[in-house]
């Protein structure tokens, strides 16, 4: 499936077609990190639930400490 | 002759904003050297730079305002960047204290010098609460910036407006990637303070329309970039700016409080309560337990049970070498009690 993700387009093979599933394939789960999906915030505790698609443009970001 | 700020002012169509302006950067790192340098160069009013470490030679390669006489005298960050941006821009007053930023000393700056921006440089989350819980309650916009690796974020947080960073992060995050793991090119750091130092440079100048309102992430590496609108994320609910704002990072807890250093295979040991230090008495005292002992004037070097420790006049004391704060705060102890 191919997902825009931070305005690169990529192909993905997940388990799952799962937000959680694009994180842990970024090795991001648990992390802190805000998504968007199409333009919409996607709260945290729906990360699990929400389903990715062809074509979905997601953005993830990581905060970061360094400085 | 064309006035120094000529450039700037053809772009921002208005004669020099920025006479009246003072920005308090909290750290000169990485971060801090180069957002202090843009700030000087634009002409601000007044600088004040906070900053509890010394440069080392590892700094050289991103810290732009060092140079290897600085790594060579293990000058104070403070003190090393003044001199340079005083040079730089000889109209600007420059504040430059070397002592870690926490809620006592910053709360002390805010309510004595009442900044108009706050700016990040700093390499850890718990000063970043800090400042944002700071930004809240003297309403004073801050501008969060952050680097490692290749990558790099920013936000501007408007108090009353925008959420603000404990909206954004519920949680003091486990810090997994830092400078010392996954390095650090000076790229990613330039990249992240033109973010920062251009919303400083639109707050300062009171162009509030133009200032971006959402999450910009990026890395230069992977030629990612992101923008994210962060307004459906402030929270009624929020300590530190929500209805009942209670600014938890605020309070100041009496122990002695150990932090790792990004990017520095170092432990710092904070005591409790602020004294001042003689650093001669120090040697001598230091001297009596095997140590070899060199001093600049603003610090101490030794290497004592093989360890080489730091110590600056406020009684703070940096372990080179480790990452175990534990064992860093035992050798505090065993040492000055």
């Amino acid at each position: 499936m191919n997902i825009i993700i931070n305005g690169k387009e990529e192909q993905m093979a997940l388990q799952e077609p799962t937000l959680e599933q694009l994180l842990a394939a970024y090795s991001l789960q648990g992390k802190s990190v805000i998504i968007e999906a199409n333009g919409q915030i996607v709260p945290k505790e729906k990360i699990g639930s929400t389903t990715v698609k062809e074509g979905d443009r997601i953005e993830i970001v990581q905060f970061v400490g360094g400085g | 002759m064309e006035s120094r700020y000529s450039r700037q002012e053809l772009f921002l169509k208005e004669a020099h904003p920025y006479t009246d302006k003072h920005v308090l950067i909290v750290g000169a790192g990485a971060l801090g050297s180069s957002l202090a340098e843009m700030l000087v160069r634009a002409g601000i009013g007044k600088l004040t730079l906070i900053d509890r470490d010394y440069v080392d030679w590892t700094n050289l390669q991103r810290q732009q305002l060092y140079k290897e006489q600085d790594a060579k005298e293990r000058l104070p960050k403070a003190e090393a960047a003044r001199t340079r941006i005083q040079e730089i821009n000889s109209g600007v007053e420059i504040s430059a204290i070397t002592a870690d930023g926490g809620p006592e000393e910053l709360s002390t700056l805010m309510e004595d010098q009442r900044p108009d921006l706050l700016l990040d440089g700093t390499d850890n989350f718990e000063t970043r609460f800090l400042i944002n819980d700071l930004s809240q309650k003297y309403n004073v916009p801050w501008i969060y910036g952050a680097c490692v690796g290749s990558q790099g974020i920013s936000c501007v947080i408007i108090p009353g407006e925008t959420p603000c960073f404990t909206c954004l992060l519920d949680v003091l995050p486990a810090e997994g990637m830092t400078c010392d793991t996954a390095g650090i090119i000076a790229p990613a750091v330039q990249m992240t303070t033109a973010f920062q130092g251009a919303e400083a440079l639109k707050i300062l100048a009171g162009r509030w329309g133009d200032v971006r309102r959402e999450l910009v992430s990026f890395d230069v590496w992977k030629n990612t970039y992101s923008s994210i609108k962060i307004e459906a994320l402030k929270k009624t609910n929020c300590p530190s700016c929500g209805e009942e704002a209670r600014y938890p990072y605020l309070t100041e807890d009496n122990r002695t409080k150990t932090a790792v250093l990004c990017g520095r295979n170092t432990v710092q040991v904070r005591p409790p309560n602020n004294r001042t230090f003689n650093l001669t008495e120090l040697a001598s005292i230091l001297e009596k337990q095997g140590a070899k002992v060199t001093t600049n004037g603003f610090l101490l070097s030794a290497v004592i049970l093989e360890k080489r420790i730091v110590l600056f006049q406020d009684g703070r004391m940096l372990v080179h070498g480790s990452k175990d704060p534990e064992g860093a705060k035992k050798l505090y102890q065993q040492l000055l009690g």
